[in-house]
């Protein structure tokens, strides 16, 4: 069983929030001793995931938790938006696949580089994105 | 508002990121590096950085852009100083950076700056000057 030990809410309204975010992340990464490159992970990651919010969300808010099962720590990181929600995940997933102008690499490279990914979506209602990842992971 | 110097050194111009880059101020650097080199008829473009902890997949196409912006400026660009955490995270991203010269610090850059651009000679011979 996965338990919650801290846990911080962030909203992100403006491009600027998404510095503070990493900062948040880095100093949860830190708090549970995660290596450099894990950190790094893990930071790029959450900066992928809050650039979609932005995007096309318009917004919303980030859940920062640390979590422990066993003797493992990690950092479970939730983006949930209000925004119009994605019509179709497998395609979203996909490498290369954008409805923007980017390079299509934001939801599948942000898997690659965590534990544990989840997506769902509503369409009209939003989207929820949460990643965790082991400090050792 | 915060902005990312330009520095000018001969015929190069030098970029060190010290901050945290958050979208708005990579699209700026981009367009302002790009006025530069037109401004300044600089023959390559140094990016330093090593103080930058994360390189998302935004970031790693202004780098890009930047780079085939000024080839077609001709200037060349060459990014150094990448940390090793950044390159993992980079490649599993699964962005290598492609089309990009790299360089492991900034005196192995400018050596590959000027053997790159040997044949060109110095448009301008001001003294070196800092300019925003």
């Amino acid at each position: 069983m996965i338990l919650s030990l801290t846990k911080d809410i962030i909203p992100i309204t403006r491009e600027q929030d998404v510095v503070l975010l990493r900062n948040r992340v880095k100093e949860f990464a830190v708090k549970i001793k995660m290596g450099l490159v894990n950190q790094t992970k893990l930071i790029t990651a959450a900066s992928e995931l809050v650039r979609n919010m932005m995007k096309y969300g318009g917004g919303g808010k980030v859940i920062l938790e640390i979590v422990t099962k066993g003797r493992e720590n990690g950092v479970r990181i939730q983006f949930t938006d209000e925004g119009p929600g994605i019509a179709d995940i497998n395609l979203a997933m996909k490498d290369g696949y954008s409805s923007g102008k980017s390079l299509g690499l934001g939801l599948p490279g942000a898997k690659r580089l965590v534990n544990d990914f989840n997506i769902s979506s509503t369409l009209g209602q939003g989207t929820s994105v949460t990643i965790l990842k082991w400090a050792n992971g | 508002m915060d902005k990312i110097p330009i520095l000018r050194m001969g015929p190069f111009l030098l970029v060190t990121i010290q901050v945290d880059l958050y979208d708005r101020l990579a699209l700026d650097l981009e367009s302002d590096l790009i006025q530069m080199v037109n401004k300044t008829n600089a023959a390559g473009v140094l990016i330093d950085i090593s103080a930058v902890s994360i390189v998302d997949s935004f970031m790693g196409r202004i780098l890009g852009n930047i780079a085939s912006m000024s080839k077609i400026m001709d200037a060349e660009t060459v990014v150094v100083g990448m940390q090793p955490a950044v390159a993992i995270t980079l490649i599993e991203l699964g962005l290598p950076l492609k089309g990009v010269h790299t360089a492991l610090n900034v005196e192995k850059g400018m050596e590959w700056l000027k053997a790159r651009t040997n044949d060109i000679e110095s448009v301008n011979d001001e003294d070196d000057l800092i300019v925003d």
